[in-house]
């Protein structure tokens, strides 16, 4: 294939580019600024990173988030493994359609709904709101991301590895931990640390779901931002933006590593 | 159809010869008992009762989707049948997981643990006998010398030819000292060199340890090549249970004789049976000749029953004059000759139409061949050569 070099394709990809990471570099730059007016550069300066360090309820709100998308990450990876497991070794069982379905849907349902009806439902079971409640409302929609990537991975997995592992002695449960999750670890990790940001990142269902006490980072810049916008917002912004790609980034490579080594 | 009706046409007049089969009251490792398999409405394995013996080098051969592959497995414990028995020493296993069942697999895929090393692989099934560390080691090792791969034990499967990885699976799938071995088309994926070598390779082993081996094959040659007896499989049936040579020699059916090897076919009837040497010899009318054949028929066969007279290509001989004293014998026109290298096969058109193919050894040079394209040539086999082969 020749990829010649024209100006539509260079045009194409700076818009695209510039549409969706200038908002993002912009406010990586501000975070840097010595001014507290945000809008206006007033020389190079990391204050506002040390300002942060200093403010204790934003820092509360990061160790409650980081938190939570921990326990949600680790949650959602155990049930959505299990769910992408029965998904593709039980082939065709009854219901198997209805029951992918409706693994899936939760990948396209809004989120206010979504917040909306677990609110409802720790209300309906008067379950008191906090931590946990945010934790079991994350992970309803983080295991089905981490279902999809397990399961992907699943498909092209040689089930004769798993006969080869009975044949040898194993018993089921034996060979799935001896022989099928060291082989798919690299999507199972992948699963968590998706898990893992989407927990970080999300405000709608966490401001459904909170309670007293547990005000997620994301809550908390959101009710920061409406008194107005400070630097040390930009400064936090940029550490979660930063935290965030690192996840993508190893859990992609994780994946490319994997897949050079089977065709290698 | 009489077992013995092979050997003194193979010529292998050893005193010894390993034939448990023809003992009736020897008791079998494996015995298949009315083994049926359906998979919805679709029947893999109909009806199947086969016995294997110890130390036996056992072939199930067929075509792809004769159901071969599903008895293996049903032996493997992979898939239970819908109805029969499977009894291992004379125990029924149905019930058995496959990780309790004394038999172990090599699998077509080799199955070997892509995040294991070598030695791991081979260690794996005895590692889940709880045995001591020192034990697995030795067993390790032990297996290693006995497919050359010491040099590869902390290589990753990755790192190792088609070849080799069909070493390690062999020596994990040995490692465990199964009563039976089962070989899901171990060889399929090398190439034709490389496996002729394996079949010996394997042969050696089996010899070796005295295991019983049962192997999976859709190549007939090999099957041929390495076992004690085939099962020859169709449409979840077997076709017929035989030496590879009495398979070759007494095919029982049209689909035996077309399958095993190349053979012509020529349909026609029955006539009157004399005892000759011992053997029946039956005349053949052939559809629409005037000239009739003698033929063998090992099972008997009526007089006046349609049926196939068959003849390998290698048992016609050809040649440019009339022979004397032939009792069977065409006349036709060379249409083709396929050349081969140590082997001509030549097609002759008769004047009917029909095909019959005959092969000679060049045992001359190319250029000193005394008939080519359009000659009129004589065909004739011995009586012998020829078998009957009811429909």
């Amino acid at each position: 294939m020749t990829r010649r070099f024209t100006w539509f394709n260079a045009t194409s990809l700076t818009f695209g580019f510039v549409f969706l990471y200038l908002p993002i570099l912009l406010l990586m730059i501000y975070s840097f600024n010595e001014s507290k007016l945000v809008t206006v550069w007033a020389g190079f300066s990391t204050k506002w990173y040390g300002e942060l360090a200093r403010n204790e309820a934003m820092l509360s709100a990061a160790w409650v988030t980081l938190r939570v998308a921990f326990m949600t990450a680790t949650l959602a990876t155990i049930l959505g493994t299990m769910a992408a497991w029965v998904l593709v070794r039980y082939g065709r069982f009854r219901g198997r359609t209805l029951f992918s379905g409706m693994i899936y849907a939760p990948l396209v349902m809004p989120e206010v709904i979504t917040g909306l009806s677990l609110l409802l439902l720790f209300i309906a079971m008067s379950i008191e709101r906090g931590l946990y409640t945010v934790v079991i409302a994350h992970t309803t929609f983080a295991m089905c991301y981490v279902a999809v990537v397990v399961s992907s991975r699943l498909v092209s997995f040689d089930t004769s590895l798993e006969e080869a592992a009975l044949d040898l002695g194993c018993t089921p449960a034996d060979a799935f931990f001896s022989v099928t999750l060291p082989i798919i670890a690299p999507s199972v990790i992948a699963g968590w640390l998706l898990a893992f940001t989407l927990s970080l990142d999300d405000l709608v269902i966490a401001s459904f779901t909170t309670g007293p006490g547990a005000t997620t980072l994301p809550i908390k810049i959101y009710s920061a931002v409406r008194l107005g916008v400070s630097p040390e917002i930009n400064a936090l912004s940029t550490i979660l933006i930063t935290l965030v790609a690192v996840g993508v980034i190893v859990a992609s490579v994780l994946e490319k590593r994997w897949w050079s080594r089977r065709s290698g | 159809m009489t077992e013995q009706g092979g050997t003194s046409l193979t010529g292998t007049h050893q005193p010894q010869v390993f034939a448990p089969w023809l003992d009736e009251t020897a008791e079998p490792i494996v015995e298949f008992r009315g083994v049926t398999k359906k998979f919805g409405e679709f029947t893999a394995v109909d009806d199947v009762s086969l016995k294997i013996h110890s130390r036996e080098f056992f072939a199930l051969l067929g075509p792809s989707g004769c159901g071969k592959t599903t008895l293996l497995r049903m032996l493997a414990g992979f898939e239970t049948p819908s109805a029969g028995k499977i009894l291992v020493e004379g125990q029924d296993i149905s019930a058995v997981p496959p990780n309790m069942r004394p038999i172990n697999m090599m699998f077509q895929s080799y199955a070997l643990f892509p995040h294991l090393t070598v030695a791991a692989n081979i260690g794996f099934g005895l590692r889940r006998e709880r045995k001591s560390n020192s034990k697995v080691k030795a067993r390790t090792d032990e297996m290693l010398k006995l497919v050359q791969m010491e040099k590869f034990a902390d290589r990753k499967p990755h790192q190792l030819s088609g070849g080799q990885r069909q070493r390690v699976a062999l020596a994990r799938a040995l490692a465990r000292n199964p009563k039976i071995l089962l070989l899901d088309e171990p060889l399929g994926a090398l190439d034709a060199k490389l496996r002729e070598q394996t079949q010996f390779e394997l042969m050696n082993i089996q010899e070796e340890l005295g295991t019983t081996f049962v192997i999976v094959t859709h190549d007939q040659e090999e099957a041929m090549t390495v076992a004690s007896r085939i099962g020859l499989m169709n449409h979840g049936d077997l076709a017929q249970v035989a030496t590879p040579a009495d398979i070759y020699e007494n095919p029982n059916s049209r689909f035996v004789a077309d399958f095993i090897g190349d053979v012509n076919l020529i349909t026609g009837t029955a006539g009157e049976s004399a005892q000759e040497n011992g053997e029946a010899v039956v005349v053949f009318h052939p559809d629409g000749g005037q000239m009739n054949f003698n033929a063998r028929s090992p099972d008997g066969i009526q007089p006046g029953t349609k049926c196939d007279l068959a003849v390998r290509p290698e048992k016609i001989h050809i040649s440019p004059t009339k022979p004397e004293s032939a009792a069977n014998l065409l006349e036709g026109h060379v249409h083709d000759i396929a050349y081969a290298g140590n082997l001509s096969t030549y097609h002759v058109r008769l004047a009917d139409g029909s095909i019959v193919k005959a092969q000679e050894a060049n045992r001359q040079r190319l250029g000193n061949r005394d008939i080519t394209w359009e000659d009129p040539v004589f065909l004739s086999w011995e009586s012998g050569s020829a078998i009957l082969l009811d429909r």
